[in-house]
């Protein structure tokens, strides 16, 4: 008989295990499902976890997608790690592309280098406000932040289909609902950096959060005031942090990476405002925090292996004619898998002696 | 005579830590015997293997010459051992009655309960009215809930688990009066208690542990509590040394505090009044929950009040934030260790952080400096002499001795202008005690002005020059210490509360 019995401390080895324990599972029933779809579960897999490293343009893609998810994750964590549940992002990124988006649309043709860094301040100003709303709430009205921000991911998107048919609509484009396409005003193009790596402006960005993020949580007295409030709330407030100050503040840097996410996706792969624009990074970066336990390097990680689901996902579809909820199950699985085998960080199994 | 219940050779292994080595030792019928050790000498353990919680490794136990191992709580209490908890389980919006039902494994309907509860409270002087709501009941009337609830199912051995801790004076005399009536009766009784004199006072026998193991026995009638205290610890006991009581000017003055309590079972604060001079010790004796919570988040800053209600060296600080206070110079230690004076999971640094960066300057421009902290952390270890691995280890893997000589070090080597302390030593071995009450007299000799909340009357009369009680969320008149009696302190403490005959009209 196996049990499982209370470990004395949370074991650090596996923190880190867990995570490549659930990517195994997953591996090992993604196989399953694929098997049942009637396809070949080991091409299948193979796809998914090995083509996108080791195809050169695949490994281009692994950044480019991996930068937005790396970036709205590591603003969550925060927030996750002070027991703030922003599950909105998708909202605050779509907010940040259509604010952002405004700006470059307004300017659209006027030359300089001052309008793609104006368009992202704009992005993660408008995803800042409106984390603000699920934040001001919880302060005032102890509104559950779970709730409203989830709510105001719908409302973000009707807002983005009023604005494609409407305020943003090209003025060229026959009546389709999009905006006019961003990636014919040389201004507002995201800068590639590094080409063979992938590597863009958003890319950079998005490691510059991994080391910022890691700095504050380490150092700063902001990050430790974060650390305090998540695991003992009462001794966060015998401290003198203002319990309302954290939910406002990782709310609000939360929103604001995610917005900028937005914009840099808008001006990067999407190249224009339509309504397929979200994508569900905002709800994917919530599998990529908790699988990187929060922390900024483990969310680096997790950023380039979700990265891969998406890139490999691609393949799978495009080759062996998958449907593409097969591969957002596939990536369901993987958070499932994460959550259930955390059990081991706490717990150790041990073979059950028989009764004396 | 054959003794009720006789133990052998009793070992328990938790990993990492051998909790019982062979204890071995005999309870007669009839007797009150007393369990006596440090924390973490051994006891609960031992008293969970003879109430069922926990199984021993090996050895045996015979409960009147029969073998005797309950898999569980309720198989001992078939057996007729009952016990009652340190921390009672009671649900607070059910009534006496309906507590003490839910614990019975087949409870009689509800008015042959009730009458049944009346009679026997009334049987051994521990007056309880069925009906009331467990939330209105005092500590002392909730344990009586739990002694009757033992009573009902007519024990032949009655564990007790530091029962006297939340007791008022007067309360410890009604409840040594059942005792001796139920031992009257044949009725045996294991006493755990840290209280020396107590035990001299009440128990026929007494086992010793330190360790783990047995390592002596004696008859508490014919030692001191001093000579007990050094069996129990294995060394001399170090007594603070007598000081000289010169107070200064006024460091810390509170005018008609008030402060509405935000838990509903809570006590509100009600026009608390006192001025404490520097160099002073003044305890507030008091059982826990009359207001005590209330009173230290007033003082600590994590609940504002109007400004003016408190004043430190003249200045209204009521409604400034925590951070700013200890800047000021008014430092807290709350009476939670894990969770509320320390952060569990955070290592010793971090929690050195947590009330040090202002005067400690462990921050500039907001960015900590962890070098200086974990010299802060390691002076504190050094100076309070805490046990521990090294500065790298979760609070949470501290003893509660060890956390707390960590929480008060943390506080007194910050050198405060005032310092407020509650339950300073709650829960901490005699040593560790002592080490925290010298380190606070210490730190009013050097000038400093001390407040200790304790529900500790000895505590407080060891160590305090001036002396108050909170009771309901009031405090009497602060007083001298010196030539106060025990009968009067007690008075101050409940009045009659609790101690009249329940309303029999039902």
């Amino acid at each position: 008989m196996l049990r499982l019995e209370r470990r004395k401390a949370p074991s650090t080895q596996m923190l880190w295990l867990t995570p490549i324990l659930a990517v195994v599972l997953t591996m090992l029933f993604g196989g399953i499902l694929f098997a049942l779809l009637g396809k070949d579960p080991v091409a299948a897999i193979q796809m998914i976890f090995i083509e996108p490293f080791t195809d050169s343009y695949s490994q281009r893609q692994l950044l480019i997608k991996g930068g937005p998810l790396i970036l709205i994750a590591i603003g969550l964590s925060l927030g996750f790690r002070a027991g703030v549940w922003n599950i909105g992002a998708e909202g605050q990124f779509i907010m940040g592309a259509i604010g952002g988006g405004a700006v470059g649309l307004a300017l659209y043709g006027t030359p300089g280098i001052w309008v793609l860094p104006l368009m992202a301040t704009a992005g993660a100003l408008c995803g800042f406000a409106w984390a603000m709303i699920p934040a001001f709430l919880k302060v005032k009205f102890n509104a559950n932040e779970i709730l409203v921000s989830l709510m105001l991911v719908y409302v973000a998107e009707n807002f983005l289909r009023a604005m494609v048919t409407g305020a943003l609509k090209s003025p060229d484009g026959r009546g389709f609902p999009e905006s006019r396409s961003l990636a014919d005003y040389a201004s507002a193009e995201m800068p590639m950096l590094i080409k063979a790596a992938g590597l863009n402006v958003g890319g950079l960005v998005a490691l510059g959060a991994v080391v910022a993020a890691y700095a504050l949580l380490a150092r700063h007295r902001l990050g430790y005031q974060i650390k305090l409030t998540g695991q003992a709330p009462r001794a966060a407030r015998f401290s003198g942090v203002k319990p309302g100050f954290i939910v406002a503040a990782t709310l609000g840097i939360s929103g604001a990476l995610a917005g900028m996410a937005g914009l840099f996706e808008l001006v990067g792969p999407a190249g224009k405002l339509t309504t397929n624009f979200p994508l569900g990074y905002g709800f994917t970066a919530i599998i990529v925090a908790f699988l990187g336990r929060l922390h900024p390097v483990g969310i680096l990680l997790a950023g380039i292996l979700m990265a891969a689901t998406y890139v490999g996902g691609e393949t799978v579809q495009f080759q062996l004619q998958v449907p593409a909820a097969a591969i957002r199950v596939f990536q369901g699985m993987l958070l499932f898998f994460l959550l259930a085998v955390d059990v081991l960080v706490a717990y150790r199994i041990v073979r059950k002696k028989e009764a004396v | 005579m054959e003794p009720l219940l006789r133990i052998r050779g009793l070992s328990k292994a938790y990993p990492g830590v051998q909790a019982n080595d062979s204890v071995s030792f005999d309870i007669g019928s009839g007797e009150i015997h007393a369990l006596l050790g440090e924390n973490g000498a051994g006891k609960s353990t031992l008293v969970k293997m003879i109430y069922g919680l926990v199984r021993p490794d090996t050895g045996t136990m015979e409960l009147l010459g029969a073998p005797y191992a309950p898999p569980k709580p309720g198989e001992a209490r078939r057996s007729g051992v009952a016990m009652v908890f340190q921390h009672f389980s009671l649900f607070e919006a059910l009534n006496v009655a309906e507590n003490i039902a839910l614990g019975m494994e087949d409870a009689p309907d509800r008015r042959a309960l009730a009458s049944k509860i009346r009679e026997v409270s009334k049987a051994y002087g521990l007056p309880l009215d069925p009906d009331r709501l467990i939330g209105d009941l005092s500590v002392g009337e909730r344990q009586r809930v739990e002694i009757i609830r033992c009573l009902l199912q007519n024990p032949k051995l009655l564990i007790m688990d530091e029962p006297t801790s939340v007791l008022t004076p007067q309360e410890v005399g009604i409840l040594f009066t059942t005792l001796r009536k139920l031992k009257s009766e044949g009725v045996s009784i294991l006493y755990i208690s840290h209280k020396l004199e107590e035990i001299k006072a009440l128990c026929d026998h007494a086992t010793i542990l330190r360790l783990g193991k047995v390592v002596a026995t004696c008859t508490p009638a014919n030692e001191t509590a001093r000579s007990m205290a050094e069996m129990m610890i294995g060394a001399e006991l170090a007594m603070p040394s007598a000081r000289d009581y010169q107070p200064g000017e006024v460091a810390l003055e509170l005018s008609h505090l008030s402060l509405p309590s935000l838990d509903p079972f809570g006590t509100n604060l009600r026009d608390v009044s006192l001025s404490l001079r520097k160099g002073e010790v003044m305890g507030v004796g008091g059982v826990a929950g009359n207001g005590q919570d209330e009173f230290l988040l007033a003082l600590s800053g994590e609940r504002a009040v109007p400004a003016e209600m408190i004043k430190l060296k003249g200045a209204a600080i009521g409604n400034v934030p925590p951070e700013k206070r200890r800047a000021m110079g008014l430092l807290t230690a709350p009476e939670e260790r894990l969770g509320h004076a320390a952060a569990p999971d955070m290592s010793l640094v971090d929690n050195a952080v947590l009330t040090g960066q202002t005067r400690r300057n462990l921050a500039k421009n907001g960015w900590l400096n962890m070098r200086k902290a974990a010299s802060f952390a390691d002076e504190i270890i050094a100076r309070f002499d805490v046990r521990t691995p090294g500065n790298h280890v979760p609070a949470r893997a501290l003893s509660g001795g060890n956390l707390q000589k960590y929480v008060i070090g943390r506080e007194v080597l910050q050198s405060p202008d005032v310092l407020v302390v509650n339950q300073p030593t709650w829960g901490v071995d005699a040593a560790a005690a002592a080490a925290i009450r010298q380190a606070l007299r210490d730190l009013a000799a050097a000038g400093a002005a001390v407040l200790v909340v304790s529900q500790d009357l000895d505590e407080l009369m060891e160590m305090s020059d001036t002396f108050a009680v909170l009771a309901e969320g009031r405090l009497s008149k602060p007083q001298p210490a010196e030539g106060l009696s025990i009968e009067e302190i007690g008075l101050m403490m409940g009045g009659t509360h609790g101690m009249e005959a329940p309303n029999a009209s039902a």
